[in-house]
């Protein structure tokens, strides 16, 4: 079994009496995709944004490689090594779908305002370099005839499909997607999960939120069901599938 | 040729505050209502150092400079980390507060009087007399801060502040450290408010505190949002349009006294008609409010 890569302990959060998160411990090792299953209102995505740092944690600890990630500000817990998906899809809609992924690029010396005036011509280098690499990530996801079209100008699944593609511009070793497939065509469904199956062997660890069962027993070797904010059980796809208490959920 | 000269003159010392002001209210949707606040640092810094103290001009610049930086970094620090409509009602604290020191610190000041007989701007030896000189520096401080925008917005830095404009939240998700971003442009246009303030006292030859009011302020972000937000040539302008046009109004013989109310009513007119049928301004790229 690969290494462990993020280790979130008893987790609690609530919001006025809410118990979004109650006691909450998951462990997701290198090269792993997991699913978090569960119906609406389980705490799935409330632990995402706990573990980005847009929400804190009332209690527990999380770490990615040993090192903590609760109640740091977003951009320093994405530094660590973590990129995430929105549900309601976010993009810089203005920008070209090139922007959309340099802006996740990592280690640009021309977001620094020194850099802007002092350091101008190394910034313009290691730009070009960053728009070589984006071209080629595009050309992966399928998207290259896009390029230069505002993210605006996507189909909805096209969409979807460039939020995957700006997390892993990122370079990030975990990557949290939220709903990645939900509401899109069939044949974009296909893609982006033979693009998330494809992850592990990319180096890259996934949490995947998803309400469509399928897809989850397709990409992910171990599936984690919440119900009311807390851990109801885990295992493989067909272990937790066939557990009377999830069956139970989802029938209700 | 000297009237024309002196609106010239207006008109690229408020470019110079436009472009500038741009660059936190157009690109990274950053509204502010200090920037006479800002513009009042470098005025009075030049008046009160070249009257009082005999500094040299340029030297009385970089300490207007130097005080706008410690002010918008110590205001930006707190008041960036607030939200959106939150920070605008902070930078109008910060403009009531400069108002009113520069109204009642009269020993400094000069209270309500102001400072009369600031000397010309003078570098190497050379006087930027009203006319054609006073021209040529106003002119020039109004073309470095548009080569400096655009250059910044041409960069990977500018993509993060059109980012941040449109989703803070999705751009911290992306690693950027979005207050460094906000606290960087919000003092480098308040640096740059500072060297036009500078600039105005010693071209008027006269500062007190009626030229930086709230109505200032307002009339500096009327410019960038009738101009057009994010764009640097629509900030030009914007500011050669709202500077220029209330001058029209001499000419067809209105009293000066009646043409300040006709102004006042002209903004309204002009901001109401932007938010209506054209609310990313003349030449703008976004909508000011979605």
């Amino acid at each position: 079994m690969d290494r462990l890569l993020l280790k979130v302990e008893n987790v609690h959060k609530a919001f006025d009496g809410v118990k979004a998160l109650n006691d909450v411990s998951v462990d997701i090792r290198h090269r792993e995709v997991v699913g978090m299953i569960g119906p609406n209102g389980a705490g799935k995505t409330t632990l995402f944004n706990v573990l980005t740092g847009f929400l804190a944690a009332d209690q527990g600890t999380a770490t990615l490689r040993g090192q903590n990630i609760l109640r740091k500000p977003p951009h320093v817990i994405a530094e660590t090594g973590i990129a995430r998906t929105f549900q309601r899809l976010r993009l810089i809609r203005h920008l070209t779908v090139l922007d959309n992924i340099l802006l996740w690029r990592r280690g640009q010396p021309g977001e620094r305002m020194v850099n802007v005036f002092f350091r101008w011509r190394a910034s313009a280098k290691k730009e070009a370099e960053n728009r070589g690499a984006a071209r080629s990530l595009l050309a992966d996801v399928g998207l290259s005839e896009k390029t230069n079209d505002p993210a605006d100008n996507l189909s909805y699944g096209q969409q979807k499909l460039l939020s995957l593609a700006c997390c892993l511009a990122s370079g990030a070793e975990l990557l949290l997607l939220d709903e990645p497939v939900a509401g899109i065509a069939p044949e974009m469904i296909e893609h982006i999960l033979s693009i998330i199956e494809g992850l592990p062997a990319r180096g890259r660890s996934v949490m995947l939120i998803e309400h469509n069962l399928d897809a989850v027993a397709r990409v992910c070797s171990r599936v984690v069901f919440m119900d009311s904010g807390a851990k109801v059980c885990e295992g493989t796809p067909q272990e937790v599938r066939n557990d009377p208490r999830v069956i139970e959920a989802y029938i209700d | 040729m000297t009237y024309i000269a002196h609106i010239l003159v207006m008109a690229s010392i408020f470019s110079t505050i436009a472009v500038s002001l741009n660059l936190t209210a157009g690109h990274s949707g950053l509204i502010s209502v200090c920037q006479a606040a800002f513009f009042a640092v470098g005025a009075y810094s030049t008046a009160i150092l070249t009257t009082a103290h005999g500094w040299p001009w340029e030297a009385s610049v970089c300490a207007g400079a130097c005080v706008a930086i410690a002010v918008s970094l110590c205001v930006g620090r707190v008041a960036l980390r607030l939200g959106q409509q939150t920070f605008v009602l902070a930078t109008f604290a910060l403009q009531m507060i400069m108002f009113h020191v520069l109204q009642n610190w009269s020993d400094v000041t000069g209270g309500a009087l102001g400072i009369p007989g600031v000397p010309m701007a003078s570098a190497v030896g050379l006087q930027a007399s009203p006319g054609l000189p006073a021209l040529l520096l106003a002119g020039s401080a109004a073309v470095f801060a548009v080569l400096c925008v655009s250059h910044i917005t041409r960069t990977p830095y500018g993509r993060v502040l059109r980012g941040i404009r449109e989703d803070e939240p999705l751009m911290q998700s992306a690693c950027k450290n979005t207050l460094r971003f906000k606290l960087n442009v919000f003092v480098l246009s308040a640096v740059f408010a500072s060297i036009s303030g500078s600039i105005y006292a010693s071209y008027a030859g006269y500062v007190d505190p009626s030229s930086f009011t709230i109505h200032d302020s307002i009339f500096m972000l009327a410019i960038v949002i009738i101009g057009g937000t994010g764009s640097t040539r629509g900030a030009v302008l914007g500011a050669v349009v709202l500077v220029g046009f209330p001058e029209a109004l001499r000419f067809v013989g209105m009293s000066s006294s009646v043409a300040a109310n006709v102004r006042q009513l002209l903004y309204g007119v002009l901001l109401v008609g932007c938010m209506l049928w054209r609310p990313q301004g003349l030449l703008g790229k976004y909508p000011m409010c979605e």
